[in-house]
């Protein structure tokens, strides 16, 4: 048994799903207790298709445990034959259905339909939905494709000499991480190759499509995860390569388009002159403005591919330092281990949230790049998230164009990982002035307008909101922003509204304090340079200032003491 | 003042009152499209606010409450599920050592958490794992600290809501025993039901006003609280949600007294529903009056609004939580809405005796499910809205129907009359939208048919 809070992946008849659901034409009959169509919603409500997941549940309930539920499963077949009339019909058990042992692929034969009707024999209780996928894919391919090996001569593929080569995508499914952009993305890059795509699938694909796989030269493999079974049958059976590189990145993309084209015997020279012109994350990296993102330290973790992936381009393409590697995917755990040594770091291969939370927290890192598992991770720990891989949440299925393969897709990571983190100037100043109030490490970045807090105090929290939401309230109405009332440790929001409107202006403040208080006086000369601060920074630099001052029993502040005081904060 | 309420509303005087059904109902089977009891605890785990669930099950348990949760919430949650795996069913491992191996480090994470419930699911039944049992032992291994209660949430015992049944259920014993007094007169007053913080508020405002003055809500907000919820025959026990049979029952076995009502939403129902409680514990009519009136007359007038965009419209319920024959009552009466079909998993006609009195003649009531054939009705009769679960809306939204989630209505404050304006407008708002991204459509509509 083992505790799970939440979970990376279904169960494996979710990954079944994902590739009917992918495809037309088919139709899933799942032996499956009433609750178990749950596994719709993810399709209709977080990848917001359109239509329903072409699956049949018999639903049974304790009522039927009694009677026959074998005859139950049989009248689903029948009737969803009949109703849908699909040309090929997977049938299956979920986890429940697999304890009573009913047999699905034997009744489902036994009902006599006249289509291909695939068994899936997927064990819920040591297998997950990425195998699951893999699984059912791999058993679509094995029955429909034709086992007679295409002749030479009567191929397609040599009829005409100069006809152009032709490639299956294989892979990409129902709720996959930006499946849907990453095919159009491909087939961009097989297009400046001069290729022909043949087939994509599951992806769209109906059982007759499948039959027509052979016709092409090779297989792109876009995600081990669901298609490496599938393509390595294939490369067995009848003699078709694929692919090993995964183009997400522009080193993997530009390996991509050199392996493509040496399967496919083209020249590659058009398409990586393509890539090396018109990357604008290439030259983004590369500008001056980045500098800042020299080795900020980076936790990965996700599916495989996508880990293996983003850590590559973090490190190689980002100048980030990856300080933490890991997937859920155990079936790749050997790839991931190797890259990890890459980096110099221990691979995390897991499924439980709970350790990859604590591998988080012991790296501290400064960007998180991971599932919705991870994005929830690092909000609860105050640090930056992106999402690299599934499972993801409804918001992570853009209405926009957003690969992440090819050169658009490195277009896409490159903002998207940047946007959580704190702007480079911004970055800077913090270090210069570490606990203003309102622009310190914990308020976030302030390009995103909202909070982000490290401290697990809720009352730190709280505190930091109403201080945010005062902030913002009164920003409109100050004459001189941050320059001229910035001065108590403990501002409520009552107070900083009445600082605001009350406090005396910059000179009688210098004489009153001068005379009246304890707070070090400014020389005319300081007070000049301090001017010389952008003035969203000012008002910290001033209290820092102060502060440092006050410390030190300095009654008056030159130009010196400010800049003492730089050097005592900065980093 | 005159009263929303028609005559023929009863006034039940705590005796199980058979109203005349003559509405058919149409029992059917075949595919269900429904959550099972395990959703439950997304509302339940916020409720009682010291309690964890664990569920024992697969891992599709865990991807269902995660699936159906994440589309709402992403907050630490007080649930877990215990997945159980190969070696537990192969026997090579013990799966009650399992279980507590697993429990000791989830209380030892969580050292707030003051009840657990262990929460059955469809494998744990099938393999006939007592849950029962472990929580006897569990409870005697932690308590002062935690005490440990079992109910099963599985979809082949429970449909969705009856999630929420099985679970205060497993409670009943935990309250305190009323001895039976001297006097029939009743003592106190017990809500039963999962309803917003701030419905029970109002409540037991008004209630406290008319003078009912020992009004307990159960659940209660925190588990420490069961104990001083008393059950015993001057309790007299007013169910807020229709879904709670088997903890009526199980209350009235302890003595206590059913208070048949109609449920307390929208203005009409909610009044018949205080009614019926201010009857039971001889509140006079002024005083009711002088409890109700002006939430009442505030709760019309929020109606108002709502009822310019649904008079006339026409409104099919696909099943979901048992609420849909009240809220169809409430539309129909109070909003002008025409009830096309009203599907429930389960009619319970003791529990929905009142409301099926109020129900329009002609509505066609249908018991169970069988989604294709109700989808294919449903297709044919093109209504206005159709109330439907998360797996069929957006399908039906793509083929130009306009729909309504039905799990909001178990997650959103909708009882009493300061909500009732919420709640007409929780069906008003899927209309009004179509209308706001789709301007020229009710023109269209408006154009006579050729």
């Amino acid at each position: 048994m083992q505790l799970t809070l939440w979970t990376y992946e279904g169960p494996p008849h979710v990954g079944a799903m994902r590739i009917a659901t992918a495809m037309r034409d088919i139709h899933y009959v799942l032996h499956a207790p009433q609750g178990d169509t749950y596994a719709d919603l993810l399709f209709t409500m977080i990848e917001r298709r359109q239509h329903r997941p072409p699956v049949t549940y018999t639903t049974f309930q304790a009522r039927d445990l009694g009677a026959d539920t074998a005859e139950l499963f049989k009248r689903s077949v029948r009737e969803a034959y009949e109703r849908f009339q699909p040309t090929a019909m997977l049938v299956g058990a979920s986890c429940t259905a697999e304890l009573l042992q009913d047999d699905p692929g034997g009744l489902a034969a036994a009902v006599g339909i006249p289509i291909p009707v695939i068994p899936l024999e997927l064990p819920s209780y040591q297998k997950k939905e990425n195998w699951g996928a893999a699984e059912t894919f791999y058993q679509i391919v094995r029955a429909l494709v034709p086992r007679t090996p295409i002749k030479a001569d009567t191929s397609p593929l040599s009829s005409d000499a100069s006809a152009r080569p032709r490639a299956n995508l294989l892979g990409p499914t129902a709720l996959g991480f930006r499946h849907r952009d990453d095919i159009k993305e491909v087939k961009r890059l097989l297009e400046l190759l001069g290729i022909d795509v043949n087939i994509v699938a599951p992806y769209d694909a109906s059982p007759a499509d499948i039959t027509r796989l052979p016709n092409a030269q090779f297989n792109v493999l876009m995600y081990p995860e669901t298609a490496m079974q599938a393509a390595q049958w294939l490369h067995k059976e009848i003699k078709q390569p694929f692919t090993r590189t995964v183009p997400i990145g522009r080193n993997a993309t530009r390996r991509f388009i050199n392996e493509v084209a040496s399967l496919a015997n083209v020249d590659p020279t058009a398409a990586l002159h393509e890539l090396d012109t018109s990357s604008r994350a290439a030259w983004y990296a590369r500008s001056v403005d980045s500098t800042y993102l020299t080795g900020k330290r980076v936790f990965v973790f996700g599916d495989a591919t996508h880990a293996l992936a983003a850590a590559a381009i973090a490190q190689d393409e980002m100048g980030f330092k990856v300080v933490g590697l890991g997937t859920y995917s155990r079936e790749f755990a050997r790839e991931i281990r190797e890259a990890a040594s890459r980096y110099g770091v221990e691979a995390l291969i897991t499924d439980d949230y709970l350790e990859v939370e604590q591998a988080v927290a012991n790296a501290q890192p400064e960007l998180v790049l991971g599932t919705q598992m991870e994005r929830h991770i690092a909000k609860r720990l105050g640090i930056p998230c992106a999402v690299i891989s599934a499972p993801v949440h409804v918001q992570d299925f853009p209405a926009r164009y957003a690969p992440q393969m090819g050169l658009e897709g490195a277009n896409v990571m490159f903002d998207t990982w940047i946007h959580p983190l704190m702007m480079g100037l911004e970055e800077h100043l913090l270090g210069m002035f570490r606990d203003d109030f309102e622009f310190n490490e914990q308020a976030g970045s302030s390009h995103l307008g909202h909070l982000q807090p490290a401290a697990a105090d809720a009352e730190g929290r709280r505190a930091m909101l109403r201080l945010v939401a005062a902030r913002d309230s009164t920003e409109m109405s100050r004459p001189e922003s941050g320059a001229t009332h910035i001065a108590t440790d403990d501002l409520s929001p009552t107070d900083e509204s009445d600082t605001a409107t009350t406090r005396p202006n910059e000179h009688t403040n210098l004489a009153a304090g001068a005379a009246t208080t304890s707070e070090p006086a400014w020389t005319a000369e300081a007070q000049r340079e301090l001017g010389k601060i952008p003035f969203f920074v000012r008002g910290k630099a001033r209290r820092n200032t102060e502060r440092f001052a006050a410390e030190r029993s300095i009654s008056t502040i030159t130009v010196e003491t400010l800049y003492d005081a730089k050097a005592h904060y900065a980093r | 003042m005159s009263s929303p309420l028609p005559t023929a509303v009863p006034v039940a005087r705590c005796r199980e009152e058979k109203p005349s059904v003559h509405i058919p109902i149409h029992r059917e089977r075949g595919q269900r499209e429904v959550f099972c009891g395990l959703t439950g605890i997304i509302w339940l785990h916020r409720r009682i606010q010291d309690a964890f669930f664990l569920v024992v099950g697969s891992r599709t348990c865990a991807h269902l409450i995660q699936s159906a949760a994440g589309v709402m919430i992403f907050a630490e949650p007080r649930f877990a599920t215990a997945i159980i795996d190969d070696r537990d069913l192969a026997g090579i491992a013990d799966a009650n050592d399992e279980l507590d191996r697993v429990v000791s480090r989830l209380l030892e994470r969580r050292p707030d958490i003051r009840m657990l419930f262990l929460v059955g699911s469809c494998p744990s039944e099938v393999i006939k794992l007592d849950l029962s049992r472990a929580a006897e032992r569990l409870t005697k291994q932690f308590l002062p600290q935690v005490r440990v209660l079992s109910y099963s949430g599985s979809g082949i015992e429970t449909t969705f809501t009856e999630g929420e049944d099985a679970c205060l259920a497993s409670l009943v014993p935990q309250l305190q025993v009323g001895t039976a007094a001297q006097s029939s007169e009743p003592s106190n007053l017990l809500i039963v039901g999962t309803v917003a913080d701030i419905v029970e508020d109002q409540w037991t405002r008004m209630l406290t006003t008319m003078g009912i003055r020992n009004v307990q809500f159960f659940p209660p907000r925190r588990s420490g609280d069961l104990s001083r919820i008393t059950v015993g025959p001057n309790t007299r026990v007013l169910l807020a949600q229709p879904f709670l049979a088997n903890t009526c029952r199980m209350l009235v076995e302890r003595g206590a007294t059913h208070i048949p009502a109609p449920f307390p939403l929208g203005v009409e129902g909610t009044t018949a529903w205080l009614r019926a409680a201010a009857n039971a514990f001889a509140v006079s009519d002024p005083a009711f009056e002088n409890a109700t009136q002006a939430a009442r007359a505030r709760g019309m007038r929020s109606l108002e609004r709502h009822r310019e965009v649904l008079e006339g419209k026409r409104i099919f319920f696909f099943p979901d939580s048992q609420l849909e024959i009240p809220l169809a009552r409430f539309l129909s009466r109070e909003l002008g809405m025409h009830l096309v079909e009203v599907g429930s998993p389960f009619i319970h006609r003791q529990i929905m005796g009142e409301e099926l009195s109020l129900m329009p003649e002609a509505t066609r009531l249908v018991e169970g499910q069988d989604v294709d054939s109700q989808l294919a009705r449903c297709r044919e009769a093109r209504p206005d809205v159709t109330v439907c679960g998360l797996g069929l809306a957006n399908p039906l939204e793509h083929e130009g129907l306009t729909t309504k989630w039905s799990i909001e209505l178990v997650f959103s404050p909708i009882q009493g009359y300061d909500q009732a304006g919420d709640l007409a407008e929780l069906f008003a708002r899927p209309l009004r939208r179509k209308h706001l991204l789709e301007p020229e459509l009710p023109v269209r509509e408006a154009l006579p048919c050729n």
